[in-house]
């Protein structure tokens, strides 16, 4: 099991073919109070770079692009009741969605956790 | 909108912000703060206790000279030239078609006029009042002013702490006052919906205002997050969202601002426009939604019609923290305005069930003159 990270602030955690996404906790704390999370339906085929979700702060909207391509199989339910997950829990309880992944070798793109705290601090 | 964040300018209260930790955003060609501890505890904060909120960015401008209010009148629908010393009136400013240019509160000191216009608009306010305004008249652009805002249910009583005279003072008035000898421009308004004051400072006491302000228990800094979330639980449109050139008084629900007498006078910039809407034939209205479920609208989503047209559009919306549940401001057609009316606002692709609302969401809460 591994974990990368996008310059969008987004995390994907693999598993064999499986990848759970949610935005870092950077992320979250940029944004402030979350209201309300849309996640993809399931079914969805994303491809990378795809609108894939939308993160309602009080003030504004903020897109979430798809990190990995990929067919969703299933999203966190507890965001619709407890949208604040995502700022308690960016990284575990906050996931948005999982998907099985068509290409693996988009992987190597992606940031290792060394790698994306560096571009954090960076910022 | 992004801004070019090379030429911002920094307001007198720009260090103290980013001391407190404040994070920062371009706002009307200003350095900004946007938020502290963040949006839903600042705004819960000013609903509760007092906030105070730094708007330096604001135009205040002075109007002196004879019959600065009968001129003044020629360009706004409020009647200034009744306005008693020490009263304040909330008015619009308009442009020769009746378009809104900006909304404004005038202040009778009781010597000349005291303006306060919307940032983003003041260079070209000042402009146009320059224009349309009579040579023997004098504008002055108070630039090394700050403003503050203080703001909630304990702000009277945190201000008389600091000048014990302010707690004369009802809605809509305002005097001049002293703290250690600093000269402060007070007045008993505001943009949150609740009981406050906005006090005028010379820009080089703006720190040790701040600072005394927020020593005080009830008093945190607030954010220009909150203060737009304050705002629209209360009702109140944002020049340039809620309301710009393209749109009339009424159309905007703001006919409360044009006064009878001026109504019947008819001698404003625009008047035969604006006063053809009155009271109810605009076509549209600016109106409140309650919006279903927990998703937010935002500005720019449609309103449509059964087929899936655009009849309407959302101007303002966001998450109201008193209620929690969203709520937005949009125009609709003036038949689908009446509270209680089924709406559909589509945003990205998907139809979200509203309804027409009274506003405000949040009642006001402000500290009103008793009626004889």
């Amino acid at each position: 099991m591994s974990r990368y990270f996008t310059d969008e602030h987004e995390w994907v955690e693999v598993e064999g073919d499986t990848a759970t996404v949610g935005i870092t906790d950077y992320a979250q704390e940029q944004l402030g109070d979350i209201v309300f999370v849309e996640v993809p339906e399931v079914g969805t085929e994303l491809e990378q770079g795809d609108d894939a979700a939308v993160v309602e702060s009080v003030k504004a909207a903020s897109d979430v692009y798809a990190a990995v391509s990929g067919e969703v199989i299933e999203v966190n339910e507890a965001l619709e009741e407890e949208p604040g997950l995502v700022n308690t829990s960016a990284e575990e309880d906050g996931w948005f969605f999982r998907l099985t992944l068509s290409d693996k070798e988009e992987l190597d793109d992606l940031m290792d956790e060394k790698a994306y705290k560096a571009f954090v601090d960076g910022l | 909108m992004s801004e070019n964040t090379d030429n911002l300018k920094q307001l007198p209260l720009g260090d103290w912000h980013r001391a407190l930790g404040a994070r920062m955003v371009p706002f009307a060609g200003y350095e900004m703060p946007v938020q502290y501890e963040g949006v839903m505890a600042e705004h819960i904060w000013t609903r509760t206790e007092a906030g105070l909120f730094d708007v330096s960015h604001m135009g205040q401008l002075q109007l002196i000279g004879e019959g600065a209010a009968e001129a003044l009148e020629k360009i706004t629908p409020g009647n200034l030239s009744a306005l008693a010393a020490g009263k304040i009136r909330y008015t619009l400013l308009l442009a020769p078609d009746g378009g809104i240019l900006d909304d404004l509160m005038v202040t009778n000191t009781g010597n000349h006029l005291y303006l306060v216009v919307n940032g983003a608009t003041k260079h070209d306010d000042i402009a146009y009042m320059r224009d349309q305004l009579p040579g023997h008249l004098t504008l002055n652009h108070l630039e090394d002013a700050a403003l503050l805002a203080l703001q909630g249910p304990k702000a009277g009583a945190a201000l008389a702490n600091l000048v014990p005279d302010s707690a004369g003072l009802y809605f809509m008035e305002a005097g001049s006052f002293f703290w250690n000898d600093i000269p402060l421009g007070i007045s008993r308004s505001g943009y949150t919906g609740e009981d406050g004051f906005e006090i005028s400072i010379a820009a080089e006491h703006a720190v040790a205002l701040a600072n005394a302000l927020t020593d005080l228990e009830e008093v945190r800094p607030i954010g220009l997050g909150a203060r737009d979330s304050l705002r629209l639980e209360a009702g109140l449109p944002l020049y340039g969202h809620d309301m710009n050139a393209a749109i009339l008084p009424v159309e905007a629900n703001l006919a409360f601002a044009l006064s009878k007498a001026r109504r019947e006078e008819g001698n404003f910039a625009g008047a035969e426009q604006v006063l053809a809407q009155y009271p109810d034939k605009a076509e549209k209205m600016r109106v409140g939604l309650f919006v279903d479920g927990r998703q937010p609208i935002r500005e720019g989503a449609a309103v449509i019609d059964a087929s899936g047209a655009a009849i309407g559009s959302v101007t303002s919306g966001g998450f109201s923290p008193t209620l929690q549940r969203p709520v937005a401001m949009a125009y609709v057609p003036t038949a689908l305005a009446q509270s209680g009316t089924a709406i559909t606002v589509e945003q990205r692709g998907r139809a979200i069930a509203c309804t027409v609302a009274d506003m405000p969401f949040v009642p006001h809460n402000y500290h009103r003159k008793p009626k004889p």
